[in-house]
């Protein structure tokens, strides 16, 4: 239990980190030699792991954002996105300036 | 070949003197010397054949043309410079390669061979575009940054991506169709910049350093960087193969997806990428996994995990269950009965052998004394037997068995058989011993030794009972 503690926080552990632990903890108790109270932990640490990764897959909003630069040493600003444009899809097109 | 030098160097009126003796060494020289100095540097077009590289870096081959040959150089240190040296290749030359040379026509003095030191090579029929290509990608390569220890794995799980490319090219749309269907709740960041044309490498490589900026300060931190365009010819992808893009792509802190044109397109930049996608479409496919199967996995586990729990649990108690009974097969009274039980066995078991073993030495005693009361019986038999036959034999021989005959014994008063008359003087008391009884007599008249007179007398009953005494009463 004191072990888990030092671990770092969830809120730094990555998506692939916190699957990969997963996946080592199921095949773990899969192996079948864990002790019962480090199995109980584990499955502990493994529902908190599935929290935190269902919880990634919905943490960012979808956002589509445009930047464009005004002329050569200006800033970056944001544009609004045209729509997808309908039909054929465009040829590859120079964004003249 | 200008030769004039040598031809002045001899006065025309010294011909009554001996002509002028040349040294070798000498000779070489003054071709090599006009020789060089008529020619300068010049360009020479051929095909290369028999190229030699020496382990000293040098390279030496054959120029020639359908008529010609002309031996070649091409020292490493005129090498060196990358300009110096111009082909699509990236290995050296092969043999049958049309060639441009500039180079220096001179004369190996020490075998006196005519060949060209070459200073610049160029494939022909290459174009401006590819040679400055290989160059580049040459000179990259020399610095390491194509490196395979040098790519970064992309996220599993990419949550914000830049993406610098064309605002209104049909490469941004399919990225942008395909990655919101696999995953719709990204957020991406556009960095919008002409792809093509004069100041295109510029913009796309200040995109890049953008993208990085924000990141580094955490305005936006970025998961995975795009950069890319449709295809096109090699003219129009072209701003991917400057330098300048390629430098800022391998400073990128981001790891870098490059997808430039088509799959048979290669850039620069895809190089220098962590990853290079075929195609704009391919790197969003490749970037963005299915949110679906995220979250099918995620199932997955979850279930696995319940189940092995479950299985553990299932587990530790049978185990528990093992134990308990162990445990108890282990108390003390339970101990102290099963000895008890052991003992009661070993108790029979002892009981019968001792049992098995009295029987036998009982049978066994039973059997000798047998034996020994046979063997008895039949020693009595045999002395028995010996016993009647002396009796036999004794009675055969003893006293009675002549008395029985008619025989009769005269005892003396000292009871000695009387055998000599001498011994019988007159007046001897005499018995007589018959096979009936006894009869006591006196010596009358004793006639001599030599012959005796027997007078038998009464017996007196007195004296005969006096004298019976002691005798068979028979």
């Amino acid at each position: 239990m004191s072990e888990k503690k030092s671990r770092t926080a969830p809120a730094e552990v990555s998506f692939e980190d916190a699957l990969k632990r997963l996946e080592e903890i199921v095949r773990q108790m899969e192996s079948g030699d864990l002790p019962l109270e480090r199995m109980v932990g584990a499955y502990e640490e493994g529902r908190k792991l599935l929290d935190l990764c269902g919880a990634k897959l919905n943490e960012v909003e979808k956002k589509i954002e445009l930047l464009e630069k005004n002329g050569p040493s200006g800033e970056w600003t944001a544009r609004p996105l045209d729509a997808a444009p309908a039909g054929d899809p465009p040829k590859e097109r120079t964004h003249e300036s | 070949m200008d030769v004039r030098a040598d031809t002045s160097a001899a006065p025309p009126d010294s011909a009554a003197a001996s002509p002028k003796i040349w040294r070798v060494s000498e000779l070489n020289r003054r071709i090599r010397d006009s020789l060089e100095g008529a020619f300068g540097e010049i360009w020479l077009e051929g095909e290369i054949s028999n190229f030699r590289a020496q382990p000293s870096g040098h390279w030496y081959f054959t120029l020639k043309d359908e008529a010609a040959q002309l031996d070649a150089v091409f020292f490493a240190g005129a090498r060196r410079r990358g300009e110096n040296l111009q082909w699509a290749g990236d290995a050296a030359p092969r043999d049958g390669l049309r060639v441009q040379v500039l180079g220096r026509v001179t004369v190996y003095e020490p075998r006196g061979r005519l060949q060209i030191n070459v200073l610049r090579l160029k494939e022909c029929g290459i174009g401006e575009l590819q040679i400055r290509f290989e160059q580049l990608k040459r000179r990259l390569a020399a610095e390491g940054l194509f490196d395979p220890a040098r790519k970064r794995t992309l996220p599993l799980l990419p949550q914000r991506v830049a993406i610098v490319t064309s605002p209104s090219g049909a490469a941004l749309q399919d990225m942008l169709k395909i990655a919101g269907r696999r995953f719709p709740n990204l957020h991406l960041v556009i960095f919008g910049v002409r792809v093509q044309g004069k100041g295109a490498a510029e913009e796309v490589a200040a995109a890049v350093d953008e993208a990085n900026r924000r990141h580094r300060q955490g305005a936006a931190r970025f998961d995975a960087l795009i950069v890319g365009r449709g295809g096109g010819s090699l003219e129009d992808l072209w701003a991917f193969n400057e330098e300048i893009v390629a430098r800022a792509v391998a400073r990128s802190a981001i790891p870098t997806i490059s997808a430039v044109g088509h799959e048979t397109d290669f850039t620069i930049c895809d190089f220098v990428a962590d990853v290079r996608a075929p195609t704009p479409s391919a790197a969003a496919e490749l970037l963005v996994g299915r949110k679906d199967e995220f979250e099918e996995r995620l199932r997955r586990i979850a279930h696995n995990l319940g189940l092995q729990m479950d299985r553990g649990r299932l587990q530790c108690r049978n185990r528990l269950g093992d134990l308990r009974s162990r445990l108890v097969r282990h108390r003390p009274e339970e101990r102290i009965r099963a000895l008890w039980r052991e003992r009661t066995v070993l108790g029979r078991d002892l009981r019968r052998a001792l049992e098995a073993a009295a029987r036998t030495s009982q049978q066994r005693l039973d059997e000798t004394a047998a034996a020994l009361r046979e063997a008895w019986a039949r020693r009595r038999e045999r002395a028995s037997g010996t016993l009647d036959r002396l009796r036999a034999q004794l009675a055969a021989l003893g006293p009675d068995a002549v008395l029985r005959r008619g025989f009769s014994i005269t005892l003396l008063a000292d009871g000695r058989a009387l055998r000599d008359p001498a011994e019988a003087p007159t007046g001897a008391r005499l018995r007589t011993r018959l096979l009936a009884g006894e009869v006591a007599s006196v010596v009358v008249n004793a006639e001599g030794a030599s012959r005796r007179r027997h007078e038998t007398a009464r017996a007196d009953p007195r004296q005969f009972e006096l004298f019976e005494t002691g005798s068979d009463p028979l």
